[in-house]
């Protein structure tokens, strides 16, 4: 199911991809883009300022890990982990190593997420950014194992734990090996959660399948940026299951609010603050302490 | 009789055709003992070659097969005073898991399962045993109530996965499983997870996050199914067959990978040709691991089971 809906993902997707170069009648990539929402057209440099978050009307552009990094943690505070971790065709899939290979180019990432250690606004806290740009954030043993190994960090320094998804779900080419990474996050949680620490997620567009069915819904808050896809089952899936149209806000971050699933909806404008307020919040002996 | 599967079709045939020489013997009173032995020798060659011979599709058929015995077949063979608790207290009962309290080898247990039917019309009340939230919200809040009067946790994992529907997207299909996998994490009683059927994705981990996992001989565990992976892979569901094969499913490729504790043989052509034989196959199985488990505090039952799904996953890491 979790890879269906990453089909359905994967074509509204291109709907939001700043326009090609070389496609006839559009604008240089680099300097022009356009909201897939509004259609509103303005400068990239605009859209970067406004942390690729249309001036219009709001649109949430995907991030990429490191776009994170920066407009999250205090400037030069971030020290990455675990960038050694490769992965490993165990099922032994033709050209899955190859893709792999092509996407850790593209994105400058070992695997579809980014874990590490920083400060917001003085104070430390672990971080695992997922980035979709990579294979669609899907999970396989290298993501499971990162994001574990970030938690167990977490617990080890006592220090709150703060995930960014952003996946399809699970990955196929690692089968039930990847199924399996969502009881491994899970029961890493478990033992953070149980040493009386702070857990966060932040789910942003799109969170789906086996992520959005393990650490995505396990935070002690649990967040999502505006208008982001956040669902277990695909869209097509369930329409043609039920045999119904849905409506079209479903599985919106604004629809799971409606429904009791979200704690609150922040905008990446104020996701710092927020953050910082909430961390801050909770220090260890409460907010007498700070 | 049950229905014949394909790859069992000769077996079957040979079985008629000795069926028919007997009856032949019989009305015109002649003596073919000698052929019939000969074919009976047969037969069992045939049996043998076949049965031990399964292709992972063949497994999946097996797995799927509609008089495959289920969760409530199993509680009745190796349980005894069974009564079923319903509801998750907060929305509603969800027939397609069941769970409840009941004896085995005289001591107190938790049993819970997905349920599937065996007739058209159980199933659409059990909806083919694809669970909606409020059934992993059920088998959560048994599981707590077991882990209050120390009882070990026994689980049947049986399902195509959760149901992809509306009402679930909206009560939260994602929160709850996730929410099961995290709780059975803590969990202070042995908890024992069977793969009877088919295990599909996290609709059946959310029952699995156990101390010791089995699976049946014929049973399945996948992140998709064989023809969502063959639509995924190659655009093409009819290449189910060589997904399956691909995408390592059956209980021994899972025992390869070091993701289950062992294998439940099943009787020759699978658990439907003889529930009583079966279920008792799986009884000593559960005895087996009930004893191993007793023996661990329940700090201890916590690290096994963080220490058992910790260590999966295959990657490299490179020096530097």
């Amino acid at each position: 199911m979790a890879i269906r809906s990453l089909l359905s993902i994967n074509k509204k997707k291109q709907k939001g991809v700043i326009v090609d170069r070389n496609k006839e009648n559009s604008f240089p990539a680099d300097l022009m883009a356009k909201c897939p929402e509004c259609k509103k057209i303005y400068l990239t440099k605009e859209l970067e300022n406004n942390l690729k978050v249309c001036p219009q009307c709001d649109y949430h552009y995907k991030m990429t890990a490191f776009e994170r990094v920066s407009i999250l943690l205090d400037e030069g505070t971030f020290e990455s982990f675990d960038e050694n971790l490769r992965t490993s065709n165990p099922l032994k899939f033709p050209s899955y190593l190859e893709k792999i290979e092509i996407d850790s180019h593209k994105t400058g990432l070992n695997e579809a997420v980014l874990t590490g250690m920083g400060s917001i606004k003085g104070t430390q806290v672990v971080v695992a950014i997922m980035d979709s740009h990579f294979r669609m954030g899907s999970m396989g043993s290298v993501v499971g194992e990162k994001i574990t190994r970030a938690i167990e960090k977490a617990t080890e320094y006592e220090l709150p734990f703060i995930i960014f998804t952003a996946s399809g779900g699970a990955r196929m080419q690692e089968g039930v090996i990847s199924l399996m990474q969502m009881a491994k996050t899970s029961v890493a949680l478990k033992r953070h959660s149980d040493h009386g620490l702070l857990f966060i997620s932040i789910m942003t567009h799109p969170t789906t399948g086996g992520v959005s069915a393990s650490f995505a819904s396990l935070g002690d808050l649990n967040i999502a940026e505006p208008q982001a896809l956040i669902g277990f089952a695909g869209r097509r899936v369930i329409e043609q299951t039920v045999r119904e149209k849905l409506p079209d806000d479903f599985q919106t971050a604004e629809f799971l609010l409606a429904h009791g699933q979200l704690d609150a909806i922040f905008h990446r404008k104020e996701m710092r603050d927020k953050l910082a307020t909430i961390v801050k919040l909770h220090a260890k002996g409460g907010v007498s302490n700070v | 009789m049950s229905k014949s599967l394909d790859f069992e079709e000769p077996v079957v045939k040979l079985r008629e055709k000795i069926e028919e020489l007997k009856e032949i013997a019989k009305s015109a009173e002649v003596d073919m003992s000698t052929e019939i032995n000969t074919l009976e020798t047969r037969l069992q060659q045939l049996e043998t070659k076949i049965y031990t011979n399964m292709e992972p599709w063949d497994r999946v058929q097996v797995a799927r097969h509609a008089q495959r015995p289920t969760t409530m077949d199993y509680i009745k063979e190796i349980f005894t005073d069974f009564i079923e608790l319903h509801g998750d207290r907060a929305f509603g009962d969800d027939e397609a898991i069941i769970g409840g309290i009941a004896s085995f080898e005289g001591q107190p247990i938790t049993i819970i399962g997905h349920q599937r039917g065996k007739t058209t019309k159980e199933n659409i009340r059990r909806n083919f045993g694809m669970p909606h939230p409020e059934g992993y919200r059920k088998a959560l809040r048994l599981m707590k109530q077991a882990e209050k009067f120390k009882r070990p946790i026994i689980c049947f994992i049986d399902t195509k996965g959760a149901y992809p529907g509306k009402a679930a997207e909206e009560r939260g299909q994602s929160e709850a499983i996730a929410k099961n996998l995290f709780e059975m994490a803590g969990l202070k009683v042995p908890v024992i997870s069977v793969v009877i059927g088919e295990g599909g994705s996290g609709g059946a981990l959310a029952l699995g996050v156990a101390n010791k996992i089995y699976m049946l001989e014929n049973s399945t565990y996948s992140v998709i199914s064989p023809e969502g992976a063959a639509s995924i892979l190659w655009k093409d569901a009819t290449l189910a067959k060589q997904a399956a094969e691909a995408m390592k499913i059956t209980a021994f490729d899972l025992k390869d990978m070091g993701i289950i504790d062992g294998i439940v043989i099943e009787v020759a052509g699978g658990a439907h040709r003889d529930v009583q034989a079966q279920a008792l196959e799986l009884k000593k199985c559960i005895n087996n691991a009930l004893e191993e488990l007793h023996a661990l505090s329940e700090t201890q039952l916590i690290d096994n089971r963080y220490d058992k799904f910790r260590k999966i996953g295959e990657f490299i890491e490179e020096t530097n």
